[in-house]
């Protein structure tokens, strides 16, 4: 029986305002935040602009800065911010018992 | 504050003005006057308020923790001192008696005037529903409600505020930002209807319910109820809404009791012709409690046309008031919304529309017979003034239609957006700075009389030094009117603060600050953890005022400087091991051969700092790959961080036949006792063996060129995208000075040099003689510079390779979970 949600780990492996990756076989890396506020957030690890890997970024606020062109991608939406246009795919996450969990099938999204 | 009345009436023959009301209109007013004649008029001000003149619409920003109370006062005491006003605040005027030309107040003070200026503004209001008058319901006019509501915001819980203007909605944004769980009822179906039409309005909405407040729109008070203080609001259609503060944002009305009492002719305000003058040729009145024309005023923008009008009236010079179209040009809980002019439509009139739903931006421009007639935006008001000059100006639109509402950059031709060339085609009376009224002229005098500097300009003529949302238009304008002359004054650090760089430094010392949230609590950011620009200036500053007692803070380090190696576009690192002054030796470079073959590196290069530069290896190979390098004896090179990177040498007097002094030794020596230190920016250093200089010294931060007799220095220089010869810092005699030199000049560039400023335009910036004036005549006070860069020095020079390859932090190079799909059965 394959359940709806991954369990990826304790929330405190993902340090404040940081970032830490689940390796897709075949696809790209879902990258896992957690931001000042202790909020946990997943996206594809890939910016809309030229693919850096978000997760190597600085978390600020509800963002994350793209440590290649310092674009400014929304961890909420996936939407690049100010003036920049592009989006990355969300990947559904939530806490429970301090554990993480990703959504299965976003994840096998990226792995398509 | 309450004042004795100060009796200057002994030989003072000239006429006495009492203003009553100490608020925007009428200490404006007083202002105009004493620019046109400082001498004509005794001027005596009552104010309701117990507080010297403040700006009534940075309220918002006290309420919301933006700003102080003492940065929102326009006059302070010195200014009515300065000008031989008597205050007298905190008593109100209740009688005015025009046959005898007095004023009596609260206190029971009865003054005798020869001209009566009435400036009581306007009276918030209140709906008349049962409950109005518990404890807990309070409007939103002056600063003793805004510390009504700070106290409830104190105590938490949750607060209504009726009212979806922009007055209502400020209160719910501060109080929302003070930690209330706010809502939001508003009568009619969109927000601030009277300046925004659907869209935005609704754009608003949705905003501001992201931000968490409860938004209910079409929502009809019927009932605020508790027991002595107010516990709910209950609403017609059955609604219960809890609350524990109820804020009534409904509107104003002109407070005109006192003039009607007087005798004053009085409609929905105190009647006044163009010249700002009542029923009574003795009295006048001006700002919000004035009816002219059958019309009355909330904003400020018409105010300050009245101020003006009735200062020349004053001086028996009149010109008379004539009503303009006014734009409204707000932020709105940090949200950019601008209107102007009909934008309700109708016959006739043509709408274009541009929409972009990602960014969160609409504009609508309303054109009638090729002429703006009106406009809205919502999310980008930056041409916000360009359309409100042509509508102002009635001027036919019909060549630039296509493009006007992409803004003036693209309407303007060109197609390249110059925001210094669209403020240079605004008119000279286009309106730069809302909050204070000041027009384009008005800003180029103040910059032409010598203000230089954005804060000079600020305090010249007070455009930016309200909302700061016209910050840009004046620097574009200070541009434009001084090319490369306008003083650097207080640029901000990043948008989390008000605060520029050096002011941040400056108080990190001065208030012994000891961690990024404690500076940021301080110094009052605007974003509760910062930015990718503010986060890392902060690290550096505190790691240069705290050697060995700040801990670093990671997560506001650069993935380079996170990593201990370069970031490549496809996301995987380029590796530089130390080679100290660009020696090498078989052991090290068989060592890096394996590494490249072990690791599959598609590439190596040699670099141009003399090092080589492994390519492509995965984040979560770099601890391997580094503890192999560390086996032969290499350490990090630091070609990732902001920091020493490389010290170049040539071959020097040991093998060239030019050499004149050892310059791969000194250079060796020189890197060995800079490594690890981090910096404001990367930082290069060569040193030549001779004036040919194969090292290229000169364009280096800090350059050696040996000569005979000794040893040349050189500063400031750059090979990046703006080519910088250095400047010659001064010439020594041996290696020892030239060491101390060097170590001096880098501390001095570590304490003073912004963050991502290299030494070129730093230098550039404060000058080859101050840098000089530091290092020079004072050999007790480079001794000192060169002593603190020592001291740091020992709490940097452990290699964060090994330290990686030891363990630590190993979490960051390795994934949390791995995923593998499987096909699920059927």
């Amino acid at each position: 029986m394959i359940g709806e949600w991954l369990d990826i780990g304790w929330v405190d492996e993902i340090p404040v305002r940081g970032s830490r990756t689940v390796q897709v076989d075949g696809g790209d890396d879902i990258a896992v935040f957690r931001t000042g506020e202790g909020k946990v957030f997943a996206l594809r690890d890939r910016c809309p602009h030229k693919h850096g890997k978000l997760s190597q970024g600085i978390v600020h606020g509800g963002a994350v800065a793209c440590p290649l062109h310092n674009w400014r991608i929304s961890l909420t939406t996936g939407e690049a911010l100010g003036e920049d246009k592009g989006c990355t795919p969300t990947v559904p996450v939530k806490v429970s018992g301090g554990r993480v969990l990703i959504c299965r099938a976003s994840t096998l999204k990226a792995a398509a | 504050m309450k004042h004795e009345p100060i009796s200057r009436t002994d030989g003072d023959t000239r006429q006495h003005l009492i203003v009553i009301g100490n608020g925007m209109a009428g200490c404006r007013a007083v202002e105009e006057l004493l620019a046109r004649d400082p001498n004509r008029y005794r001027v005596t001000i009552f104010g309701a308020e117990p507080l010297v003149n403040y700006n009534r619409i940075m309220l918002s920003p006290v309420l919301a923790g933006e700003k102080t109370f003492d940065e929102i006062v326009i006059n302070g005491l010195d200014w009515y001192a300065d000008n031989g006003i008597t205050l007298l605040s905190g008593d109100p005027v209740i009688a005015v008696d025009r046959a005898a030309r007095t004023v009596t107040s609260r206190s029971g003070l009865t003054l005798d005037y020869d001209r009566l200026l009435i400036a009581t503004g306007s009276d918030p209001f209140i709906i008349p529903v049962p409950g109005k008058d518990l404890g807990g319901v309070i409007s939103f006019r002056d600063m003793q409600d805004v510390e009504h509501m700070l106290a409830a915001a104190d105590r938490g819980g949750s607060a209504v505020v009726i009212g979806g203007g922009l007055l209502g909605l400020e209160a719910a944004h501060g109080l929302s930002l003070r930690g209330m769980k706010v809502t939001v009822l508003h009568i009619m179906p969109t927000l601030m209807e009277r300046q925004l039409d659907e869209a935005a309005g609704w754009l608003l909405k949705t905003a501001l319910e992201a931000r968490g407040q409860t938004i209910l729109t079409g929502a009809d008070t019927a009932e605020i109820v508790g027991e002595g203080r107010v516990q709910a609001v209950h609403l017609k259609d059955g609604t219960i809404i809890p609350a524990d503060l109820v804020v009534m944002a409904v509107g104003i009305r002109p407070s005109v009791a006192l003039a009607r009492a007087a005798g004053l002719d009085v409609g929905r305000g105190i009647k006044v012709d163009d010249h700002m003058v009542t029923s009574d040729p003795a009295v006048l009145a001006v700002g919000e409690c004035v009816e002219h024309d059958g019309q009355v005023y909330g904003l400020v923008a018409p105010l300050w046309d009245m101020c003006r009008a009735l200062a020349d009236e004053l001086v028996e010079a009149p010109s008379g008031y004539k009503p303009a179209p006014t734009a409204t040009k707000l932020k709105v809980a940090g949200l950019d919304v601008f209107s102007a002019g009909d934008f309700s439509g109708g016959d006739g009139a043509e709408d274009i529309v541009l929409r972009d739903a990602s960014r969160g931006i609409y504009k609508r421009v309303v054109v009638r017979d090729d002429r703006i007639v009106g406009a809205v935006l919502y999310g980008d008001t930056a041409d916000g003034n360009w359309y409100f000059d042509l509508l102002k100006k009635g001027e036919s639109v019909a060549d630039i239609r296509d493009a006007l509402i992409f803004g003036q950059a693209f309407a303007s031709g060109g197609g390249q957006a110059d925001p210094n060339a669209a403020v240079a085609a605004l008119s000279d009376d286009a309106e730069i700075c809302g909050c204070n009224g000041v027009s384009k002229g008005k800003v180029l005098a103040c910059i032409d009389g010598g203000a230089h500097s954005l804060d000079a300009v600020r305090s010249g003529c007070k455009a930016s030094a309200s909302c700061g949302s016209c910050t840009g238009i004046v620097e574009s304008l200070l541009a434009l009117r001084l090319g490369g002359e306008v003083d650097a004054g207080p640029k901000t650090m990043c948008k989390c603060t008000s605060f520029g760089h050096d002011d941040v430094r400056r108080e990190i010392v001065a208030q012994a600050m000891r961690s990024i949230p404690e500076v940021m609590q301080k110094l009052h950011w605007s974003t509760p953890d910062g930015c990718s620009s503010c986060r890392p200036a902060l690290n550096y500053y505190l790691l240069c005022a705290l050697p060995g007692d700040y801990k670093d803070d990671q997560q506001s380090r650069f993935v380079n400087e996170r990593m201990h190696a370069n970031i490549q576009k496809d996301g995987t690192y380029s590796v530089v091991p130390r080679m100290w002054g660009g020696l090498t030796n078989p052991t090290e470079l068989r060592a890096i051969a394996d590494v490249v073959e072990k690791f599959n590196a598609p590439m190596v290069k040699v670099t141009g700092g003399q090092r080589l530069d492994i390519f492509g290896i995965k984040k979560e190979d770099l601890p391997a790959v580094w503890a192999d390098l560390n086996a032969a004896g290499m350490v990090s090179g630091h070609a990732y961080g902001k920091s020493l990177r490389t010290v170049k040498t040539c071959v020097g007097s040991e093998w060239c036949r030019f050499g004149t002094q050892d310059s791969t030794g000194l250079g060796v020596k020189i890197e060995r006792a800079t490594w690890g230190s981090w910096m404001p920016h990367k930082f290069k250093i060569a040193v030549s063996g001779c004036p040919r200089n194969c090292a290229e010294a000169t364009i280096k931060d800090f350059g050696i060129v040996c000569v005979d007799s000794g040893y040349e220095l050189h500063v400031g220089g750059n090979g990046g995208i703006k080519v910088r010869a250095t400047d010659l810092l001064c010439k020594v005699a041996t290696e020892a000075e030239a060491m101390e030199m060097c170590a001096a000049f880098i501390q001095l560039y570590r304490e003073e040099a912004r963050y991502l400023e290299r030494t070129a335009p730093w230098i550039e910036r404060v000058g080859l003689a101050y840098v000089q004036s530091r290092l020079l005549p004072d050999a007790e006070a480079r001794a000192a510079l060169a002593g603190r860069f020592w001291f740091s020095q020992q709490f940097c020079q452990d290699d964060p390779w090994a330290a990686r390859v030891a363990g630590a932090e190993r979490e960051i190079h390795a994934p949390m979970a791995r995923f593998q799909p499987v096909e699920e059965l059927a």
